[in-house]
């Protein structure tokens, strides 16, 4: 069960403090979003379309800057953070990009390790993880395809093992199963907790409720910009009723990668 | 940590088929300048060690060879009493006919053809000889003889191959400022055309300069292609020029021989242009990075 972390934890993974986000003039899509999680946390973000989940990771992966509030991440002020400290940080967080954001011309194996490259991983090394857990996820035949060539769940996929592959300390996945059948979904998913059990903080956005229930972890909704978490516990509770976890996709999770 | 696979899309784009050319372009301009320069500083070498300490004096003819062989008579005496004066030797009638063969053709019927006498006076390079002093000192005895001073003339040629050669130096820095200006600008413009990759390869945990790296590198070697272009085109060129340089005989310009240091030198140029373009990628890449977060 994942801890549960109070707002004053000083072990926050995540801290958010009133935030609020608004594009250019537009109104404030996301109102004043106060949470904190702690680390091995596992959430499931949900909200209609234009809720606003993309918004609020996108904060996560500081591409975008609060208009308000304060975020912290790995207990550091991302605003007083200087721009040649970013990199550092972006590497302890994984992210799935809702459309996938992977680099056409390069094969899928170098999409995958380019993260481990970035970061200075040896030759041998990523040689070995990549080609590791591109099997894992299905794209075993498809080490030199590129992306253009390659169907939307095997894009996906692709973009999914790029998240991971450094084993980041903090998972952001925004839609990681939109073009995956159930079992492709349930295989991934399984992959994100087995890096849950290895210490990493997941946020999952989606739509996929089944996998909601069949995963039994809390959720945050957000609603109107506004994040509700008193729901959490409700939904987690539905556990309890599910079956649990799909036995079938279950199997030992590939080796990670530490770089850090 | 240059890998040969390029994280960003850049060999499709339209900058690699048009870098080299202009790089080559401006290795092609600065190997004819530095090859112009090398051959005055020869020139100049050669004129100032040879030519330079001689002054030739020029006795005009008398009525008959009694007459001149009295003039050129009182002339030497001055010379042979002139401090500074080294060494003086008049040219025989037969060596200023061949001299003048080719002007004035077959001298057969025109030995007693009235034609001055010259006297080639080494002088030595220390003594303040005047030559305007030497002339008036000779008139005084014999009317109408001249005094060319190759020193003089020579003075303002090196002169005028310098005000070139300093020329040729603006030309090599004002190629090296349009290097600059194309790499900064093809620069940017790769910037703008990868900015979506390079915005993934920042969320990835990319430094900045990870990403400059990758157009320094490509930078670098897109120099090195157009340079060794440029040279390649130059070398033909110059062989062409010296090659009319001898045909045309002119004995002004010294044969284009170049040592093995000189050589290096030429082989210098594309690298030094290649690494130039390197490093002005690299810096450009770094402020535009820093502007655009
Ligand atoms: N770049 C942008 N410029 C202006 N407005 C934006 C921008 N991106 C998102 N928005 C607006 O912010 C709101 C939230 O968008 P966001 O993408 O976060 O929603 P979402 O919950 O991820 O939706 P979906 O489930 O469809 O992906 C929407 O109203 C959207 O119009
Ligand atoms: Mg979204």
């Amino acid at each position: 069960m994942p801890p549960k972390v109070r707002d004053s934890d000083p072990e926050s993974i995540v801290r958010f403090e009133n935030v609020g986000l608004r594009y250019g003039l537009g109104p404030e899509v996301l109102q004043d979003i106060t949470f904190a999680l702690g680390p091995s946390s596992f959430r499931f973000l949900l909200g209609e379309s234009g809720a606003g989940k993309s918004s609020l990771l996108k904060l996560l992966y500081m591409a975008l800057r609060p208009t308000r509030g304060q975020i912290s991440l790995f207990g550091r002020n991302v605003a007083s953070m200087s721009r040649s400290e970013l990199p550092r940080l972006r590497r302890r967080v994984g992210v799935v990009f809702q459309e996938f954001r992977l680099l056409d011309h390069l094969s899928a194996f170098d999409n995958v390790a380019l993260p481990m490259r970035v970061a200075g991983a040896r030759e041998s090394d990523v040689r070995r993880h990549v080609e590791e857990l591109l099997s894992w996820v299905g794209l075993k035949d498809h080490l030199n395809s590129r992306p253009p060539t390659l169907s939307g769940g095997q894009q996906q996929r692709i973009a999914i093992a790029r998240a991971v592959i450094t084993r980041p300390k903090l998972l952001l996945a925004d839609e990681p199963t939109g073009n995956v059948d159930d079992k492709m979904g349930l295989r991934l998913m399984h992959l994100f907790e087995e890096l849950n059990k290895l210490g990493t903080t997941v946020i999952v956005a989606t739509h996929n409720l089944g996998i909601v229930r069949q995963m039994a972890h809390p959720v945050m909704r957000l609603e109107n910009g506004r994040l509700n978490t008193d729901e959490a516990e409700i939904i987690s509770d539905l556990r309890l009723d599910e079956p649990g976890i799909g036995a079938g996709a279950a199997s030992a999770g590939p080796g990670f990668t530490r770089i850090h | 940590m240059l890998r040969r696979r390029s994280d960003l899309p850049m060999n499709e784009d339209t900058l690699g088929r048009f870098l080299p050319w202009l790089i080559a372009f401006m290795v092609f301009l600065s190997a004819l300048a530095l090859a112009g320069m090398l051959i005055l500083n020869d020139a100049v070498k050669r004129w100032d060690t040879g030519l330079n300490a001689t002054v030739s004096v020029q006795v005009p003819p008398g009525a008959n060879a009694r007459e001149d062989e009295q003039r050129l008579g009182q002339v030497l005496a001055v010379l042979a009493a002139k401090p500074g004066v080294e060494r003086y030797e008049t040219l025989s009638k037969d060596r200023l006919f061949d001299l003048l063969k080719p002007w004035i053709g077959d001298t057969g019927q025109a030995q007693d053809l009235p034609i001055p006498m010259l006297i080639d006076v080494t002088v030595d390079r220390d003594a303040d000889l005047d030559a305007q002093s030497l002339a008036k000192e000779l008139q005084a005895r014999v009317p109408g003889v001249s005094v060319d001073d190759h020193r003089v003339w020579l003075s303002q040629l090196v002169r005028l191959v310098t005000v070139i050669q300093v020329l040729a130096w603006a030309v090599l820095g004002l190629i090296a400022l349009a290097t600059i200006g194309t790499v900064v600008f093809t620069t940017r413009t790769g910037l703008a055309i990868h900015r979506e990759a390079i915005e993934v390869l920042h969320l990835i945990g990319a430094q900045d300069a990870y990403i400059a790296r990758q157009f320094a590198a490509r930078a670098l070697g897109l120099g090195l292609k157009g340079g060794f272009l440029g040279l390649a085109l130059a070398v033909p060129t110059l062989a062409g020029i010296g090659y009319l340089a001898l045909e045309t005989g002119a004995t002004m310009v010294p044969k284009p021989d170049l040592g093995v240091l000189k050589a290096m030198g030429f082989l210098f140029l594309p690298v030094a242009v290649a690494l130039l373009a390197m490093l002005t990628a690299r810096s450009t890449v770094m402020r535009n990075l820093k502007r655009m977060s």
